[in-house]
């Protein structure tokens, strides 16, 4: 990140810095690695590595780690990640396309900037910051120093998030001012490249008030087959009447352990969306805490999974009302095929004072095959009167009646399921208001549908 | 409007009230396995039993409290200030004339009414830890029911009780099945032969009347192939100052194309623990319902379970929770598929009064290669005042195709509306709210024997009664 002196408004690739051999994460802060960080960033991070070696693993007992596969936790065998050579790079970047029209892009490989596609200038003039971490912790300090893991971290990974904090090394820091409004969405791409790499994503995202913004983030693997690790964190914070709508592309590798943690704020009639479709990872946990802090506020968690072979995807999810008037809305999906497991834990908080709060929680799953396995875990705690509450979880199969009623016209049975599958799973998406995002995110899920057997013609 | 409402303070001192103590045997404060020997010589229980209990014991000691996911509550439970066996030394009773007055004064106070021992096929009441009076209609012996108390069950009837006694719910499941498992005295063994239908249900009250005095007793109930049974049990206690723990066990074991229902309506004193493993094993073709009314206790932790094993078993709970002020109703369901074509149904209303606080926490379990196993769960809360708390912690597990498993759960509050509707035609506010209550309740409480769900109804109403001014 030393070479990062460019000017920071035009297009630029950042060459790769020099090779020297990859540390394991176990092994701690590398040395030098603080050099070129703030003092107050660089004992932050010591601080919390001390806290990642003192917290216990997470075992199932843990009701956070109910249903959990603990054992797919092991983190010995993963490396911090190297800056990939020229060749790599070329072929990284290559694939790093989704949406035809963005605001801002960048793009990292095991947690090295590789591009960067600068926001138009009209709204860099109206204040919008887009920029790598370790630029947003140095420029923008105050803010930065607000907001940067600011929120606590109830659903369970408190070990990794110290171990997200102590070994973070890039990632994004936005910014949108007072009443600006960025139609098209920023995207971000991260990609795991070396063997047995780990990353640590982090998005940081500040909307001022009555601010609108759209963030696409894609996390790739670059081989087919290889090993990694991620230990990600995109915080929200959403101030007044600010809209924001967060897409989470997850499309690891088979055998990558991936653990996202968010935490999302939304003050007074502020209304956040976040969208997470979960393709790949072997092991995938993510953990989703909405606080309604202000009166008036609307949060949307939505997420949709689809689940094959020995796939593992662990969702967790807090709606914290803490104000009156609030709303939260979650719907999450799961397909599941062959040996996959799905565990979804799930609550809604509604404090003493939160009255007037509408909070609604549903969760399906379908299950293709006879080794899956889908656990549910619907939560509330209620300590408010004047609340309308409810949550469902269904798990099932596909409809026969529908099955039938496709067959009589014709449509092969591969086909037809692959429609069911789909239009049970789209249901999802298009809650999302952004048609371009909308259209890609079908068609990676039905790319992963088409790789089954049961779904091809 | 409802917010206003101070909060409601149930009707308690129709059980507030406490008899002289005259105990023969009294093993003392505290656990040790002195107290073990003392209740097996006491009871001159089988050596089996006695092993049996001083495992329990061991298993007891290295259970940890489940505090990771229980209510920290718990933590104000201290064993060595509670008394695990009392008795009074007087044999069981078979007429009514032989009980002792004082006891019978206690039981009229509890309103079994002197009537409704005619409809009733027996009644095994149990005062402290041993049965004091048990009468079953002669009709029903005849036609080879037992219904003893569990020593007299374990002593005479060893065949059939160790065939299935800890087998249902095992000594390790959890610390108070462990602790239950050591120190059990009292609870119903019944036995019904195959094809018997017991027409009037069988019924035991409990009564907890010594300070500090744990209860634990154990029921154990066997309905054979193509037999049928229903048992009612409810519980009222004294007020002490210091808490009090209840810790029963209660197997049941429906065979072949048997039915069970046990029906519970608990209205323990509120600063008593109530915390009861209850668990079936339904067979083939056979149907367990469990019908559960938790009205009483400071803390209760009560989820009535269904192991379906057999093909087509069903399994039913259904149950309504009401917290008053400084209570906490932890309870709930469990179901356990464990063959096809099983279907299992779970429905739960419960109500929040003042600082009350329902707790519906349930656990569904379709393991794989089952086909057409179905599952329905229903949970329903409704908050009365503005600091009233309810939770739901439910925990769904579905392996396979050919499986369907719902869950539904919603919360609410009387609404403000129906409330005005009802006073502008001249109700008062509290007449209102007991309606509406009991209208809430109500398409469960229908499916109660008829003198429970006028009992009920009555509890609500006396409820409602000081809720406004």
């Amino acid at each position: 990140m030393s070479n990062e002196t460019a000017v920071l408004d035009d297009v630029m690739e950042i060459e790769a810095p020099q090779e020297h051999s990859a540390p394991a994460i176990l092994s701690g802060i590398p040395e030098g690695r603080g050099d070129d960080l703030p003092g107050w960033f660089h004992a932050r991070q010591e601080e919390a590595w001390t806290r990642f070696t003192s917290l216990p693993m997470p075992n199932r007992k843990d009701q956070a780690w109910r249903f959990s596969n603990v054992n797919a936790l092991d983190l010995a065998p993963f490396f911090l990640g190297q800056a990939p050579d020229d060749d790599e790079r070329r072929e990284i970047l290559a694939r790093s396309s989704s949406l035809e029209q963005v605001a801002g892009r960048l793009i990292y490989a095991d947690d090295f900037l590789l591009r960067r596609d600068p926001l138009p200038e009209a709204l860099r003039n109206a204040g919008v910051i887009l920029k790598p971490l370790e630029r947003g912790l140095i420029e923008h300090e105050e803010l930065f120093r607000k907001h940067f893991m600011a929120q606590p971290t109830p659903l369970g990974s408190l070990k990794f998030a110290a171990l997200h904090e102590a070994l973070v090394k890039s990632g994004t820091f936005i910014y949108v001012p007072r009443g600006v409004e960025v139609e098209l969405p920023i995207e971000i791409f991260h990609w795991l490249n070396g063997e047995n790499a780990s990353v640590f994503p982090h998005t940081l995202l500040i909307a001022d008030e009555l601010s609108k913004v759209t963030v696409l983030e894609h996390f790739r693997s670059a081989h087919a087959g290889r090993r990694g690790f991620a230990c990600g964190v995109n915080d929200l914070v959403v101030g007044r009447g600010a809209k924001v709508t967060y897409v989470c592309a997850q499309n690891w590798d088979e055998s990558v352990l991936a653990i996202q943690m968010n935490a999302t704020t939304a003050e007074r009639d502020a209304s956040a969306l976040s969208l997470n479709v979960n393709l790949g990872g072997g092991y995938s946990r993510f953990e989703s805490f909405s606080r309604l802090a202000g009166e008036g506020s609307r949060s949307d968690l939505l997420a949709i999974a689809v689940a094959d072979g020995t796939q593992e995807f662990d969702a967790r999810t807090l709606q914290d009302h803490a104000s009156p008037h609030t709303t939260s809305d979650l719907l999450y999906k799961n397909s599941l095929s062959d040996r996959a497991r799905t565990t979804f834990g799930g609550l809604i908080r509604v404090e003493p004072q939160a009255h007037f709060t509408d909070a609604y929680q549903t969760v399906r799953n379908i299950l293709l095959s006879d080794d899956a396995e889908a656990n549910s875990m619907p939560g509330l705690e209620i300590l408010a009167d004047n609340v309308k509450c409810s949550h469902g979880a269904t798990s099932g199969q596909l409809n026969e009646n529908e099955m039938f009623y496709l067959l009589a016209r014709g449509i092969p049975a591969s086909v037809a399921r692959q429609l069911l599958v789909t239009g049970f799973l789209n249901e999802v998406v298009e809650r999302l208001k952004h048609p371009a995002v909308t259209e890609y995110l079908e068609h990676a899920i039905s790319e992963k549908l088409g790789r089954r057997p049961e779904f091809r013609p | 409007m409802v917010n206003q409402i101070s909060p409601l303070e149930i009707e308690r001192n129709a059980g507030n009230f406490a008899y002289p103590e005259t105990h023969l045997h009294d093993a003392g404060v505290g656990l040790t396995e002195d107290t073990i020997h003392y209740i097996s010589n006491i009871k001159e229980d089988p050596e089996w039993v006695r092993e049996f209990r001083l495992n329990a014991y061991k298993t007891f000691l290295s259970k940890p409290m489940p505090t990771h996911w229980a209510s920290k509550d718990l933590e104000a439970i201290v064993f060595e200030n509670i008394r695990y066996y009392l008795s009074s030394g007087t044999q069981a009773k078979r007429s009514w004339e032989d009980v002792p007055d004082d006891v019978k004064r206690t039981f009229e106070r509890l309103g079994i009414p002197e009537q409704e021992r005619k409809f009733l096929a027996g009644v095994e009441a149990q005062f402290d830890s041993e049965a004091v009076y048990s009468n079953i209609k002669a009709a029903v012996g005849e036609q080879g029911v037992i219904f003893v108390g569990s020593t007299e069950g374990l002593k005479n009837h060893p065949e059939i009780f160790r065939k299935w006694f800890g087998k249902v719910i095992p000594t390790g499941d959890n610390k108070f099945s462990a602790l239950n498992s050591a120190v059990f005295s009292g609870g119903s063994f019944i036995y019904v032969p195959p094809g018997v239908k017991v027409k009037h249900p069988l019924q035991a009250y409990f009564r907890i009347n010594a300070e500090n005095f744990g209860q634990f007793e154990r029921t154990l109930i066997i309905v054979d192939e193509g037999a049928e049974l229903t048992y009612m049990e409810g519980c009222t206690a004294p007020k002490f100052n210091t808490a009090t723990l209840h810790s029963a066990v209660v197997e049941l074991v429906a065979l072949k194309g048997a039915k069970i229902q046990y029906i519970t309506v608990q209205n323990w004193s509120a600063n008593v623990f109530n915390l009861v493993p209850k668990r079936a094993i339904a067979h083939e073709e056979a149907e367990v319902k469990w019908i559960d009314c938790n009205i009483g206790s400071r803390l209760t932790m009560k989820y009535p379970g269904v192991v379906l094993k057999g093909r087509k078993a069903r399994g039913e709970v259904l149950s309504i929770a009401l917290a008053s002020n400084g209570q906490h109703q932890d309870t709930g369901a469990k179901m356990v598929h464990a063959a096809d074509e099983t279907t299992s149904n779970i429905i739960s209303k419960s109500i929040s009064i003042g600082t009350g606080r329902a707790t519906y926490r349930g656990l569904v379990h379709v393991p794989k290669h089952l086909k057409n196993c179905k599952n329905n769960t229903e949970c329903d809360a409704l908050l009365i005042n503005a600091n009233s708390r309810t939770d739901t912690y439910p925990a769904i597990t579905v392996r396979g195709t050919g499986n369907s498993v719902q869950h539904e759960a919603s919360v609410s509050q009387v609404s403000a509306d129906q409330i005005f509707y009802m006073q502008q035609r001249g109700l008062t506010e509290a007449q209102a709210m007991s309606l509406s209550v009991n209208g809430f309740v109500n398409d469960l409480v229908r499916q109660f024997p008829m003198e429970y769900s006028v009992e009920l109804k009555r509890l609500i109403e006396l409820e409602m009664e000081g809720s406004v001014g």
